[in-house]
């Protein structure tokens, strides 16, 4: 009788399935997957420890480098938690031109992961049409922040600087367009036999696993627990817009698969409610010495530039204390929790990375199941490495 | 949600509750070290609760700070009521020398990673953990990057292949 052993295979760290430099340690029995171990740091930058080191405004352009593709949110989520350290109220017009940038964030980051799932998987086109359609969303970043990846748009107390001016139809119409070629994705995908082959009940996940895990984000309602903070608990006045919270219901692959298509709708229908109600307002809250003032005054005030001046060399002081701000990002909860030491440096800087976490459970999706499935079950998480590894 | 909290830790807990604080709406519990486990556990089987969420634990350094009088190191646990959509956080204060937790492995699998970055990035030992190594720092980056007298840019890393040759400071 023939032995059998095992064989132990080093995925990664350059592997293009793997969306970085992600490394799975797999022991295979023949093409079935007896044990996997994720092995990351080969992006670790010590993006926390620098936003420590650095002023609590100046902090603010390492969030984009964490999600590079989800910059907004990670603005969002970060500006928010100072604002909630400083106690700033910031306007109405600020929040919802916040919302409608974190919706836009969302479509772009769920775009992307669409067009490289489809790839790992074999269906090379979805990526060209995905990165098209892509191209509309970063036109908006760029006629916004002058940026089209690294946005350092959203700001603490406001905005980088006014909306353009073609804002409103920009949006519209980008939101027309990608509308009616998610019809062709479907088309392309939905019933598409090797797509079902490959992801239906691949990479599954129980709702109690998933608790267990501590997941968040697509990954947690696919296995169809409705877990929403833009629901239970809204930020940045997401109380006032009416969306659905998609659920799966298997907790597999094609699951999530379906509930980001859906995301993306939903996402367009938050965005068209901003746009007809936007409130008008200032692009900033004023509150001296904490949000510099507004670019037109700094020229025109004596105390503007004062302050101005002032907080960009000193910054301000925060009150001892730690806050935790969490949002819903494309990929999960992205949390921010911030302790000030009554200095003008945070003391820390956590950043809970929704990325992180989910792909703490990759032993579990993928052990049992065929070697070809890692490559779907790494992809259906939705990793950024940037972000695991900050 | 909060006066629920409160009341079933003082009923169990009271002993173990050291005081609480409320900062810009957040509710936390300052525990001591020894009580964490308990604590999780008797939170976690509490379904009217419904703390079923571990969402994250993290650490602060207090060097050379006022507050380092509790204790250096202070940890996090952000905990989540889905029932409730409360969260709230239990802290604890642990001294310089040796600083040790016991793990929630046991409870929330997903603490597995979670507490090894803190070993990793802080040096706070977990009891019980399963596999307790490092997780994002390379291996053989000696000290441990987050805590607040680990040098930012004057010196250079000290790697295990370079400490018997140490590099000169830059100043």
């Amino acid at each position: 009788m023939a032995e059998s052993r095992t064989l132990t295979l080093n995925m990664g760290p350059q592997h293009p399935s793997t969306h970085g430099v992600l490394r799975v340690l797999l022991e295979l029995d023949g093409e079935t997957v007896v044990k996997a171990k994720p092995v990351i740091g080969y992006l670790h930058t010590g993006i926390e420890k620098t936003m420590e080191s650095k002023l609590y405004y100046k902090a603010l352009p390492c969030t984009d480098r964490m999600d590079y593709l989800a910059p907004m949110s990670n603005n969002l989520g970060y500006c928010l938690a100072v604002e909630k350290l400083m106690d700033i109220e910031v306007p109405d017009k600020v929040k919802w031109a916040r919302v409608c940038l974190a919706e836009l964030t969302r479509v772009n980051s769920h775009l992307v992961w669409l067009g490289t799932h489809a790839l790992d998987l074999g269906a090379m086109s979805m990526l060209l049409y995905t990165f098209r359609e892509r191209e509309l969303i970063l036109d908006i970043y760029e006629a916004c922040g002058g940026q089209r990846m690294m946005t350092s748009y959203i700001r603490i107390g406001g905005l980088a600087h006014e909306l353009p001016k073609d804002f409103e139809q920009k949006v519209r119409n980008m939101i027309k367009i990608i509308r009616e070629r998610l019809f062709d994705y479907e088309k392309l995908l939905t019933n598409n036999p090797i797509f079902i082959g490959r992801t239906k009940g691949v990479a599954v996940i129980s709702a109690e696993d998933a608790m267990n895990y501590c997941l968040s984000g697509p990954m947690l309602r696919g296995s169809g627990i409705k877990h929403d903070l833009r629901k239970d608990n809204p930020y940045s006045g997401y109380e006032n817009f009416d969306f659905e919270v998609p659920i799966g219901k298997n907790g597999d692959a094609y699951d999530r698969y379906l509930l980001r298509l859906e995301e993306i709708r939903q996402s367009f229908r938050i965005c068209e409610q901003v746009l007809d109600g936007m409130p008008e307002g200032p692009y900033r809250a004023h509150v001296p010495g904490v949000v510099l003032p507004p670019k037109e005054d700094i020229l025109q005030k004596m105390e503007a530039m004062i302050f101005h001046f002032k907080i960009i060399t000193e910054g301000f002081k925060a009150p001892v204390g730690s806050v935790y701000q969490a949002i819903e990002s494309p990929k999960g909860e992205i949390g921010f929790f911030i302790t000030g030491d009554g200095t003008n440096k945070p003391r820390r800087v956590r950043v809970r990375p929704p990325a992180f976490v989910n792909l703490a459970c990759l032993p579990k999706l993928v052990e049992g199941c065929l070697f070809s499935d890692v490559v779907c079950a790494i992809g259906s998480i939705d990793i950024i490495l940037g972000e695991v590894d900050r | 949600m909060e006066e629920k909290i409160r009341q079933f830790l003082n009923s169990k807990f009271s002993d173990s509750i050291i005081r609480e604080d409320n900062f810009r709406g957040e509710q936390s519990f300052y525990v001591k070290p020894e009580s964490i486990f308990p604590i999780c556990e008797a939170l976690l089987e509490n379904d009217d609760l419904d703390v079923k969420f571990l969402k994250d634990i993290t650490a602060v350094d207090w060097y050379d700070h006022p507050l380092a009088e509790n204790g250096r190191f202070e940890v996090i646990y952000n905990l989540y009521s889905f029932a409730h959509k409360y969260r709230f956080f239990l802290k604890v204060f642990l001294p310089e020398d040796n600083p040790n937790l016991t793990s929630l492995t046991g409870l929330w699998i997903g603490a597995n990673w979670l507490e090894r970055e803190v070993y990793d990035l802080f040096g706070v030992t977990f009891e019980g953990h399963p596999d307790l190594t490092k997780i994002i720092t390379p291996d053989e980056l000696e000290g441990h990057p987050l805590r607040k007298d680990f040098p930012l840019t004057y010196e250079k890393p000290r790697f295990s292949w370079n400490k018997d040759n140490p590099p000169e400071v830059i100043k």
